[in-house]
């Protein structure tokens, strides 16, 4: 039953209670979430909400005060070092810079993982990164090219490649869209979507950008000093009378991206 | 909760028809191992010309990896002509078979640069190219460098003052103990060394020319140089990398800021600046290194020390040491900042550069001392 691919069948990431500081500032203070398996999940919040800060404290990067983080049904603070493995080894982080290995090609960067937890042969390596390259829409002449020599939009892709070298059921995304063009912006949105279809992941997106929010997000989280402040579907987070909520859902860009629309 | 494999296998059964194969357990990426091993050397001859079926119904799991290799067998069936069949997809490994079913066919790319006797010439070839390149890259940053110095000497407010005492602090005053200890311990290993031999010739208080002279002329300078080179050279380098690969430097070109006026300058003034005071203090250190043990292995009291110190050293010798100390300083800091500024954008880059510069200092230094000392020779110093 410690089998990682265990959890309740709703909820592939629960958190509870969750207190996340530094030194004698908590910046997340209570804080509790539920990710549904197969859902795109966006946490928005003010600058400074601790909106990242949450997301690494989830994959651990970050220690946290109290609370509990189940992932896959496995209390990660209760885990041994195998059994965090085995979750870690389900998850793919795509980070906000992109976090590629400078001193490796893309093909190299998406084949690190896999080279570390399984022994495939090489050439089944080449093919799973190109066929990983593939499906983020890269170019295969992009195989072999190193980060330095990527566009903004490109690195994105490329690092989603690497998040997905595993075959993850849970994707971590800490604004993916932030830095893209908006038909760039569009572009990826369409692709998590397309992704998460096909490989059946579970997608938990910080972000600030509102049309990944309606077009993409299932649910979004909303996180407001450190606590959640509320969690549903688009049409309930317009209902909000929170005045973070109606300026961030109903303001100006808001209406642009098409939300005061379907509120009105 | 039923309990599911958690490696692959692959079942092959054969008639009239053709194969069957069953994929059996997890064919995922860590599972799918051992059966994409036997899937590659699976002999399919069975099927030529009729009908490869696969039975995908016992597969408890399957990811990208395993749709991979079943597409690796697909290609195989067709190089055979066989018809491919599948049966008993269940749904979710359809969605994800259709999703794939397009994606990462076809060959890869023709991969170039093989290793050979023609790369290693090439490599060769380019190495000496690059060092050509560099002396003229060099040259071409002292050129910049003196440019600034003029600019400065006609605008002198524009002189990066804090800048400069901040540098002067790291590269001169935060490098005092190391270069004191080391050449303390460098010159007490020479006079303990040269006692032992003068002592056969009945010539122990000779160690004070010795040390005084190679000391002075030599040791301290160079010592110093080396450890400059390594402690500020390196961190120079890395500076200027970091920056450049943060594109700060053209940040500041863009805001029409010379970026030899705000980051070499106060780096080689500093330098010119520390070397000759740190050299002067590798010397003390060293001839007090070098007298204590004098004092202690060949019996040579510190009052005799000095007396003979003071009659085998001139002032000439004391400063043709520490004439060559701002040379260095400069040859240092155009290293470091010529080889910051080439860094690119990975990190393999700006670890290469930063080795690059200390090596290429430490060898340069030592070629310019050999210059001098033949300069020094023939001009009878």
């Amino acid at each position: 039953m410690a089998e990682a691919n265990g959890g309740t069948p709703d909820n592939i990431i629960s958190v509870r209670d969750l207190v996340v500081g530094f030194g004698d500032r908590n910046v997340i203070d209570g804080f509790d979430l539920d990710v549904r398996r197969g859902e795109i999940l966006g946490v928005v919040g003010p600058s400074g909400a601790g909106k990242s800060v949450t997301l690494r404290a989830v994959i651990g990067l970050l220690p946290k005060k109290a609370g509990i983080v189940e992932v896959l049904g496995v209390d990660l603070d209760q885990a041994t070092a195998k059994e965090r493995l085995a979750v870690e080894r389900r998850w793919g982080v795509l980070f906000q810079q992109g976090a590629l290995f400078s001193s490796q090609t893309v093909l190299q960067n998406i084949q690190m993982p896999l080279r570390e937890h399984t022994s495939l042969s090489p050439k089944l390596l080449d093919e799973i990164a190109r066929l990983k390259i593939d499906l983020v829409g890269l170019k295969p002449e992009a195989a072999d090219r190193f980060p330095s020599e990527l566009s903004g939009g490109m690195i994105k892709r490329a690092a989603l490649a690497r998040a997905l070298a595993l075959d993850p059921d849970i994707v971590f995304l800490d604004e993916p869209t932030a830095g893209l063009d908006p038909i760039g912006a569009a572009d990826f949105d369409k692709l998590i979507m397309t992704l998460r279809d096909a490989l059946g992941l579970t997608v938990y997106m910080v972000t600030h950008d509102l049309d990944s929010l309606t077009t993409a997000c299932d649910r979004i989280a909303a996180l407001k000093g450190g606590k959640t402040l509320a969690v549903g579907p688009m049409s309930e987070m317009v209902k909000n009378d929170d005045p973070w909520m109606q300026q961030y859902f109903r303001g100006e860009r808001a209406r642009a991206a098409g939300i005061g629309a379907t509120a009105a | 909760m039923q309990v599911e494999a958690k490696t692959g296998d692959l079942k092959i059964e054969t008639f009239d028809e053709g194969l069957v194969l069953t994929p059996l357990g997890a064919w995922t990426a860590e599972g799918v191992d051992a059966a994409a091993r036997r899937a590659e050397k699976l002999d399919l001859s069975g099927a030529k010309g009729k009908t490869l079926a696969f039975d995908l119904g016992q597969l408890d799991r399957l990811d990208t990896v395993g749709v991979l290799v079943l597409h690796r067998l697909e290609a195989r069936a067709a190089e055979i002509d066989a018809k491919v069949e599948i049966h008993n997809v269940k749904p979710p490994h359809q969605r994800l078979l259709d999703a794939l079913s397009d994606r990462g066919r076809g060959d890869p790319p023709a991969k170039a640069g093989e290793f050979g006797p023609v790369t290693l010439l090439a490599d060769v070839g380019e190495s000496v190219l690059e060092m050509g390149k560099d002396a003229a890259r060099a040259t071409s940053f002292l050129g910049a460098v003196v440019a600034a110095t003029g600019k400065l000497m006609l605008a002198p407010w524009r002189f990066r003052f804090t800048s400069t005492v901040v540098h002067l602090e790291r590269v001169g005053l935060r490098a005092v103990p190391i270069i004191a200890l080391i050449s303390f311990l460098v010159g007490a290993i020479v006079a303990q060394q040269s006692i032992f031999q003068l002592k056969n010739f009945g010539a122990t208080l000779f160690v004070v020319d010795l040390l005084g002279i190679l000391v002075l002329r030599e040791l301290g300078v160079l010592l110093t140089a080396i450890m400059v080179a390594g402690r500020s050279g390196s961190a120079f380098t890395a500076e200027i990398g970091s920056m450049k690969m943060r594109e700060e430097i053209d940040a500041l070109k863009t805001m029409g800021l010379d970026p030899i006026e705000i980051l070499a300058m106060p780096r080689l003034v500093a330098l010119v600046i520390a070397m000759p005071l740190l050299a002067f203090l590798a010397s003390m250190s060293a001839l007090l290194g070098g007298g204590l043990v004098a004092w202690i292995y060949g019996d040579v009291t510190p009052v005799t020390f000095l007396q003979r110190l003071k009659d085998a050293l001139s002032l000439q010798t004391f400063f043709v040491g520490l004439v060559k100390a701002p040379f260095m300083a400069i040859v240092i800091g155009l290293i470091a900042c010529t080889e910051g500024m080439k860094v690119e954008g990975s990190a393999e880059s700006l670890g290469a550069r930063t080795t690059s510069s200390v090596v290429k200092s430490i060898f340069i230094v030592i070629v310019l001392d050999g210059v001098f000392a033949m300069f020094f020779a023939a001009m009878g110093i």
